[in-house]
């Protein structure tokens, strides 16, 4: 059976806020707050960054006007969904002393019903790379899990993309195919075509009693998603880099980054697929009450891989090195899946203005380069 | 601790340094009645007229070595310590007045002083640990209090204590700041800096100054690198390294480098 596409105007569009807010969800969007368009509850559309538009490059993001006045002509933003789904600070743990005898709980996570109204087709990729690591692997995060199961997503088609977004060679883009409920385009700042990809989703649009949309939308879209993966600058070439990641172990290319790497941890904090944390125990000065906390970690600091006697990657280099192996080469291994969902995120916000798709190439080039190299030496 | 059930002895000393370090432990005014209940604040001249006779399970030392006076007095405090805590960039890293390490400080004295032959001063201001074993540093100009009552509490419990090393960045994102360098090309130290301030300044649309000094594997040079692109005026770049941790050998390593001949 087909889907019914639906046709909404910009009062529609606000009717099915209005419908997500009475069902009981906290609305999340993109809204301009210090210097970007960032995720954060939004108390109608009128908070929605209509008229703004976004430019990025390496280590480079700023606002710019936007004539059209869409509502949603920009990118990914310095926050993805993670902020939210997989919070930066968490308490897990309390223990208290109790009268000559000690009590330990685990904090439950209290489950909020949340919609993301305009997330990204690149963002629902690292929402399921999420879900394969933190819900279908050998342990259930808790706190994942309770928000995403609250979670209603309202994905917005890309037909246009930024200069650092490469979701088109990871297949991850432009276009939203999966894991959405409500999925739009926006044709003007006046018209959109909505796609249900749920069941919670077809209801909330059948309560709109919108017009259906002519079928020649759902054909027009996808040719402009089309128009817009032939028109990225950058890629990556996930069914290689595992190879040429594990040819060029010793590659001069590593220290080549190293000496511009700050092993800030910007790279793994905007990464929206990124998921690892560190663990904190705090105790309280009488001593009677303890918390552990849970924090967003980074492969990039020397902790990070502390073991009895030290830590294994000291170098900066090593430890690049080890972010770029597991984001395009380990993860597939790991979760058969890429830990890369081409955001440009990490591209945008490297204060180093390192490029993850300039340095996959580069060790990319050289390899092949090495290989001829060594068949023209033959004989010499 | 001296015995199973007597609360450690604490002492705080103070040399070159302006006491705002000091200060936090005072200014920690919720958490200090709790502090003085579960410590004995035996020398702490700042806060309380007692000043009991070492040895002292803890030493909080703030301010850095510049005279032959504070030389030997910092070998006492540590005979009669047991744990000794450096507190801030002055006791760490030799502080702001370490700027004088690239100067004849004769100059100044002679300067600054009516009767210069009165003073006597090294040539040199020095972090605690160039003189004396240190058994934790406390970074900061000044220190974060947080900071200071979370070392309190894990000695008092036997625990290592939380004291990150790594970027001023990770905190600023988990704060969910957006970077100031990308977003409005505004130098920021934040990157060869470390955490431990919570990202206070970039929460406040400033560039971070380097309070916490050099992080963990702090690339300073890459960063002198990146403010060079953002058109930060070389005299600028070397000012920025040379505030309150210009001494702590990252810093003043890539500030020598970028100095304009
Ligand atoms: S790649 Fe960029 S963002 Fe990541 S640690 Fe290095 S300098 Fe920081
Ligand atoms: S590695 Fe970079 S481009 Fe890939 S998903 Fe993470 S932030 Fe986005
Ligand atoms: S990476 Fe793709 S899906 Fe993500 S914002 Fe860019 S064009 Fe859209």
């Amino acid at each position: 059976m087909r889907k019914k596409l639906y046709r909404l105007d910009r009062a529609g569009l606000s009717s099915l806020f209005d419908v997500l807010k009475q069902e009981g969800y906290l609305v999340y969007g993109p809204t301009l707050c210090d210097h970007a368009i960032q995720w954060l509850p939004l108390s109608s559309l009128d908070d929605l960054p209509a008229g703004w538009t976004t430019s990025t490059a390496p280590a480079t993001y700023r606002l710019l006007r936007d004539s059209a006045g869409s509502l949603f002509h920009y990118w990914t933003g310095p926050d993805s969904l993670k902020k939210v789904l997989h919070p930066a600070r968490a308490c897990i743990t309390h223990a208290e002393r109790d009268n000559g005898s000690f009590r330990i709980w685990n904090e439950t996570p209290q489950p909020v019903k949340r919609a993301f109204f305009g997330t990204r087709a690149c963002d629902l990729a690292a929402v399921t790379a999420l879900d394969r690591v933190l819900l279908q692997d050998r342990f259930e995060d808790d706190i994942y899990k309770a928000n995403r199961a609250a979670a209603f997503f309202v994905a917005v088609h890309c037909t246009s993309s930024a200069p650092t977004c490469f979701c088109a060679s990871t297949g991850t883009g432009p276009q939203a195919r999966s894991c959405f409920d409500i999925a739009l385009h926006e044709r003007s700042p006046q018209e959109y075509l909505a796609e249900p990809g749920s069941a919670s989703g077809s209801a909330a649009l059948e309560k709109l009693a919108a017009p259906l949309a002519p079928p020649e939308w759902a054909k027009e879209l996808a040719e402009s998603c089309t128009h817009a993966a032939a028109a990225q600058q950058r890629r990556i070439d996930l069914n290689t880099a595992p190879v040429v990641i594990s040819l060029n172990f010793d590659h001069p290319r590593w220290d080549h980054v190293a000496k511009r790497c700050l092993s800030c941890g910007n790279c793994t904090s905007v990464c929206p697929t990124c998921f690892c944390v560190n663990f904190e125990d705090h105790t309280s000065l009488d001593l009677q009450q303890a918390e552990r906390l849970r924090l967003w970690d980074s492969c990039f600091s020397q902790n990070f891989t502390y073991i009895h006697g030290g830590s294994i990657r000291l170098s900066p280099k090593s430890r690049y090195r080890h972010w770029l192996s597991h984001k395009l080469a380990r993860w597939q291994e790991q979760f058969g899946t890429s830990g890369c969902v081409g955001c440009g995120r990490c591209i945008a916000w490297c204060p180093a203005g390192i490029d993850i798709t300039e340095e996959i190439a580069a060790l990319q080039t050289t390899t092949h380069a090495a290989a001829m190299t060594g068949v023209s030496n033959h004989g010499n | 601790m001296s015995s199973k059930n007597a609360k450690p002895r604490v002492a705080v000393f103070k040399f070159a340094s302006c006491d705002g370090c000091q200060l936090s432990l005072i200014d920690a005014e919720d958490q200090l009645l709790a502090i003085s209940g579960a410590i004995d604040i035996a020398y702490f001249p700042e806060a309380s007229r007692r000043m009991a006779k070492g040895p002292y399970d803890i030493a909080l030392i703030e301010g850095s070595i510049t005279t032959h006076h504070d030389a030997d007095v910092i070998q006492q405090v540590r005979r009669q310590s047991k744990t000794l805590i450096s507190i801030g960039a002055c006791a760490t890293a030799g502080g702001i007045q370490a700027l004088r390490n690239w100067k004849d400080v004769s100059e100044y004295v002679r300067l600054v002083y009516a009767k210069p032959d009165f003073i006597s001063t090294l040539k040199m201001s020095t972090p605690i640990a160039e003189h004396v074993p240190v058994d934790m540093e406390l970074r900061g100009c000044p220190i974060n209090k947080e900071q200071l009552v979370e070392v309190i509490s894990a000695t008092l419990a036997g625990r290592k204590p939380n004291l990150p090393t790594y970027s001023v960045c990770i905190e600023c994102k988990r704060r969910s700041n957006v970077c100031l360098m990308v977003a409005c090309g505004t130098a920021c130290l934040g990157p060869v800096t470390q955490a431990g301030c919570g990202g206070l300044c970039p929460s406040m649309g400033r560039g971070c100054y380097g309070c916490f000094g050099p992080m963990e594997s702090s690339n300073a040079p890459g960063l002198a690198e990146r403010f060079r692109i953002l058109g930060v005026p070389q005299a600028d770049i070397e000012r920025s390294f040379r505030t309150f941790n210009a001494w702590a050998w990252q810093f003043r390593k890539v500030s020598e480098e970028v100095h304009p001949q």
